[in-house]
């Protein structure tokens, strides 16, 4: 871990002007510093932060802070009863005592699990820009086969993500000149494309101040994650949805997929090719069909593209069953 | 001196009188309230709040060349750095058990990630970081890293077993046979993971050295230790009271160990080394993957004539330890021409050494999935395939068995576990999206007794003190030590304490290939009857005539108590034990069987084990509840071997990909069922005076493969490549899909 300065943020207006790398649970920077995969110059805590409510907002929504836990976001009475998927992708994710420290905010920005990225001593365009990619060619189990690049194959680990993507929830941000914006997740996340160092859409010293969610619509609530062993694992493949049905058929259907790319995947031609239609084998190959078009296997994880199939019709299934 | 010589089969003894009755009852941890309060001191934490330094190994970045050159300034010129060590002293790995020393660098990387410098600071954080300080140049060499191409292969040495056992024809034979079964299994490499990292604290005084090492073998660790660090054995001592795991990967001491004695040395003052958990992964020791290739010719009516298994695993230059996956094939089924074969791979990647029951451990993967598929083929009940062939004597050389009740542990398990109620044909049982299956598998690990020293002290009141360098590294050892020591001397348990962990103490076996208890055990039980036959002799009766009990020897109608007989001075006596004919005499080994009921996801190919029984027979048990604890870890380690352990190599570079405890799965809570553990009733009067055999390595032997057999039960999909991960099944399960969920 190399030496670094440390700040403590007061307010959320100080904490962007610090200009240093925030940290909050640390779960995920700290491993990487010690490491030294990441080496920041100045750390900014940002734990004293008033961002650790889940507040009703005025649509009805929820306002999560960015410092709620992912152990108290998962217990939250109304995300249980209103964002079950959420609830449900949160505990399938790390270790009790890691969700206790993991927060919101940080969980959204959590670094890939390449076992290239973490080795300081292999290529790796992530870590390293212009260095190469050791996964291409290499153990690549673990990795993308939706939107790749030939820079980066890397997934983005997160099962809370996922979730939330699939109640189409926005990021609210504060930047350095005190400025707000509120950025759509599906915007957030960016491909790896020829800079994969540059995850998010987010200036530097950007600090999240809260993830909204949109008021509930209902719906079936499915939330699937496929891993290598029975917890404690990240996804190989995972599958968010919400489905409303309507008099046997599909009303609308949102969904949005994990341990597929570089970004919570989503899909608005596959949920358009469900809306209306009656739930079927065939309808659940179509849309598995849609999805994984473009699919392409690094050979380690080629299994993940009739995984990725499996899961999505078990979850559609599941999904569309009852009213 | 008080010695006995295992040359013939032991008669009845006070542990078969059972007068104190302590002996095989499943008590506490003589230690367990010290480790869960935190107050047993692990290897790091000696010297707590003295004035220490702290190294830090740097990892080298290439898989195979030449150190060119090591910059150290920038290292050097960071505030707090008292030194950074490199050149050709710097171990490469762990040593192997015994060896006496381990391999040093010589200017050259042998592996990837192998240490090539050591760093020393005032503090563990800038010694971390000062490691990414120091620039190493390397002339890169090409490597060979892949087991499959077997770019250099050569004979392994002959330890722990012969690599090439043959009897008969067996080519002969097989092409002859009516059935014949043919077919490669593969295990990947495995780390043994121990929770305790390798950690060690090295400290001179004048030209004495004391390490605190997490070590299981202390008397080969000394020799280690002074040759790596270049001084006297006789100067150097160890300590390695409390140990968090081995399992092998401290049967040697790791690069901590030495490495920290010529900080020590350099610096002046003591120093510590933890590895960090990557550290651990790359630069102590690993199991070697392997490929085996099972060929059996058997009648149509299930006789087996004749057993091939030839198996190739890896090792780096210099080393001959190989896993010697056949261990079991050499005497577990019949069969009259026979040939166990191994030949060892030369890679370029971390040494490979023991890991938890070397041999059974990966070989019984291979051998108990093949006779479940011959079975099937044969349309005969994999149990009862087994009873057909079992051997009357070791089909090698023709010795008796000492003990053996494998059949036993398959019938009682059967029984138990409800075996007739087996699906009958592969993937026919289903509840909603789970397919169902069930599977069993034999289980066996050879048993050895070697050569161990133990003191006992009789203080003045009467109470007694084991001594001895063994070790317990988890296993319960400190409390099978007591319990035999008091059911011997006939002292409640609390009148006992136990010393170990320490070279100043008698010589000893050490923690090792389930040689520990009966062998350190034995020891105690010498020196034991030694103090009894004083007392008799102070009594004057015949030592076999004297009942000892709660402190007091009863001889005739007189009830002495033992201070009396000590007339307020100490007795203190040595006892040892070593291995005799019987070694040769007879084959020893425990038996046991797996069974296993799984739920394959149809959707997805997880698998969750269900149900586990495992029913054994090791000799006398020496506490039920240590010994039932080690069958939980064996299977544990086996549902890990079956499902998810495989750690990665990258064969483009030698790189061990999966270098932390996030990517190297081993189970989690949610991939263990309750389990179940049965342990048969045995003597074995060949293998030690305590009649018990070894267990710690029991379980772990073929329980992977009734996980195996049970998926195949449950899915129809036969997978010969561990681990059973999902992606080797999705192709054979059923497209129904919706219809399971
Ligand atoms: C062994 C292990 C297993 C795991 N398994 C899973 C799993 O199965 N599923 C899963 O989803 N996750 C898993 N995780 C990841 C875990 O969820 C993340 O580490 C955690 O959510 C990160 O949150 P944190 O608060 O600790 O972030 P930190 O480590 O504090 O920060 C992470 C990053 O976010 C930035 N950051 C933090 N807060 C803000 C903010 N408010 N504004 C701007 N930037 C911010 C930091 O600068 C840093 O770059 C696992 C982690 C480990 C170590
Ligand atoms: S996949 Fe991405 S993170 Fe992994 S090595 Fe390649 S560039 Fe780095």
């Amino acid at each position: 871990m190399r030496p670094f300065e440390y700040a403590r943020a007061g307010n959320v207006s100080e904490a962007g002007q610090l200009a240093g790398r925030f940290i909050a649970g640390g779960t995920n920077l700290l491993d990487l510093m010690k490491l030294e995969v990441e080496a920041p110059e100045k750390l900014v805590d940002i734990t004293r932060l008033p961002l650790d409510k889940i507040e009703d907002t005025e649509d009805g929504g929820l306002r999560i802070g960015a410092l709620v836990t992912n152990s108290d976001l998962a217990a939250d009475p109304r995300i249980r009863r209103d964002y079950e998927v959420l609830s449900r992708a949160l505990l399938a994710g790390a270790s009790g005592q890691l969700r206790n420290k993991a927060t919101t905010g940080g969980n959204l920005l959590q670094r890939t699990r390449c076992g290239y990225f973490y080795e300081p001593s292999q290529p790796c365009n992530k870590r390293e820009p212009g260095s190469g990619c050791g996964a291409i060619g290499g153990f690549n189990r673990i990795h993308a086969i939706l939107g790749t690049s030939d820079k980066c194959i890397a997934t983005h680990p997160s099962d809370m993500a996922v979730a939330m993507q699939a109640l189409e929830a926005t990021v609210e941000t504060q930047k350095t000149d005190g400025s707000t914006r509120e950025i759509p997740l599906i915007e957030f996340h960016r491909l790896s494309g020829d800079t994969p160092e540059i995850e998010t859409v987010l200036e530097p010293g950007e600090l999240i101040t809260a993830v909204r969610l949109p008021k509930s619509q209902g719906g079936n609530q499915v939330y699937r994650k496929v891993r290598d062993r029975a917890s404690y694992a990240f996804a190989l493949v995972s599958v968010a949805a919400v489905v409303k049905m309507d008099g046997g058929k599909i009303e609308w259907a949102r969904l949005a997929f994990g341990g597929l790319a570089h970004k919570p995947w989503r899909n608005h031609d596959l949920e358009a090719a469900l809306k209306g239609e009656a739930p079927s084998s065939a309808l659940f190959d179509k849309a598995a069909d849609i999805l994984l078009a473009d699919a392409k296997g690094q050979g380690e994880n080629d299994f993940k593209i009739p995984l990725a199939r499996r899961t999505l019709k078990a979850v559609l299934a599941q999904a569309t069953k009852g009213a | 001196m008080n010695k006995h010589v295992m040359n013939e089969a032991i008669g009845e003894t006070r542990l078969d009188r059972g007068t104190q009755g302590v002996i095989g009852k499943g008590v506490d941890r003589y230690e367990g309230k010290l480790k869960v309060s935190g107050l047993a001191p692990y290897a790091y934490e000696h010297l707590a709040g003295e004035d220490v330094a702290y190294g830090f190994v740097v990892p080298g970045a290439i898989g195979r060349g030449a150190i060119k050159s090591v910059d150290a300034s920038k290292a050097e010129a960071l505030p707090g750095v008292l030194a950074v060590i490199s050149g050709d002293k710097i171990t490469r790995a762990s040593s192997q058990p015994m060896a006496p020393a381990a391999q040093t660098i010589d200017g050259e990387v042998f592996h990837y990630n192998q240490p090539v410098a050591l760093v020393i600071a005032d503090s563990f954080e800038t010694a971390r970081h000062a490691s990414h300080l120091v620039k190493v140049e390397y002339e890169a060499k090409k490597g060979r890293y892949d087991i499959t191409a077997r770019e250099t292969v050569r004979e392994p040495d002959p330890m722990p077993m012969e690599p090439v056992n043959e009897r008969g024809d067996f080519e002969k034979a097989f092409a002859a046979a009516e059935v014949q079964f043919d077919e490669t299994y593969t295990t990947p490499s495995y780390h043994a993971a121990a929770m305790e990292p390798h950690a060690s604290v090295a400290k001179f005084d004048g030209d004495t050295l004391t390490v605190w090492t997490s070590c299981q073998l202390l008397e080969s660790g000394v020799g280690q230790i002074a040759a790596g660090a270049g001084i006297d054995q006789e100067k150097v001592r160890v300590h390695s009271p409390y140990i968090g795991g081995g399992f092998g990967s401290k049967l040697g001491t790791s690069p901590d160990a030495v490495l920290s004695a010529l900080g020590a040395m350099t610096v002046g003052k003591p120093v510590k080394i933890a590895l960090t958990r990557q550290n651990v992964f790359q630069a102590t020791s690993r199991r070697g993957e392997t490929i085996q290739r099972i060929r059996i010719g058997a009648t149509r009516d299930g006789k087996i004539a004749c057993f091939a298994h030839e198996c190739d695993t890896t090792n780096s230059p210099g080393n001959g330890f190989f896993e010697p996956s056949g261990i079991s094939s050499v005497f577990l089924y019949a069969g009259k021409d026979r040939r166990i074969a191994h030949n060892l791979v030369e890679t370029d990647c971390l040494m490979t050494s023991a890991v938890r029951a070397p041999g059974e451990a990966t070989g019984m993967l291979a051998t108990e999935g093949a006779l479940d598929e011959l079975a099937d083929r044969l349309g005969i009940d994999p149990i009862e395939f087994r009873e057909m062939n079992e051997p009357e004597v070791n089909p090698q050389d023709d010795t008796p068995f000492s003990s053996r009740k494998l059949i036993e542990c398959m019938d009682e398990g059967a029984k138990r576990f409800g075996w007739d109620k087996r699906p009958a044909t592969p993937a026919s049982r289903r509840e909603g999206e789970w397919l169902i299956g069930y599977g069993m598998a034999s289980a066996s690990r050879a048993n050895s007794l070697m050569q161990s020293s133990a003191e006992i002290e009789m203080s003045p009141d009467g109470r007694a003190t084991v001594r001895t360098a063994m070790t317990d590294i988890g296993t319960g050892t400190y409390t099978i030590l007591q319990q035999i020591a008091a059911e011997m001397l006939g002292l409640p348990l609390d009148q006992v304490d136990v010393e170990l962990g320490d070279t100043a103490l008698p010589p000893s076996s050490g923690s090792g290939g389930s040689w520990g208890a009966n062998s350190a055990g034995s020891s105690v039980y010498v020196a034991a009857e030694a103090v009894i036959a004083q007392f008799a002799k102070r009594l004057d009766v015949e030592a076999d005539t004297l009942t000892l009990k709660d402190g007091h020897a009863i001889a005739g109608n007189r009830q002495i108590p033992f201070s009396e007989i000590l007339n307020g001075e100490s007795l203190s006596v040595t006892g040892t034990i070593e291995p005799g004919d019987t070694s040769e005499s007879t084959h020893q080994a425990s038996y046991g069987a797996h069974f296993c009921e799984v739920a394959v996801n149809a959707v997805t190919g997880e698998t969750r084990i269900r149900r586990l029984l495992t029913v054994g027979a090791a000799g006398r048990i020496l506490n039920l509840k240590t010994a039932t604890s080690q069958c939980y870890g064996g299977q544990i380690w086996g549902i890990g071997y079956a499902l998810e352990e495989e750690l990665v190599i990258d064969t483009r570079n030698g790189l061990l990909v999966n270098h932390d405890l996030a990517e190297y799965h081993v189970p989690v809570h949610a991939d263990v069922p309750k389990l179940d553990v049965v342990l048969l009733e045995e003597r074995d009067r060949y293998a030690s005076p305590l009649a018990g055999k070894g267990i710690g390595e029991l379980a772990i032997a073929g329980v992977g493969a009734a996980i195996n057999n049970a998926i195949y039960n449950a899915t129809g999909v036969r997978v010969r490549d561990y681990p059973i991960t999902m992606d080797k099944l999705l192709a054979g399960l059923p497209d129904d899909i919706d219809a399971a969920a």
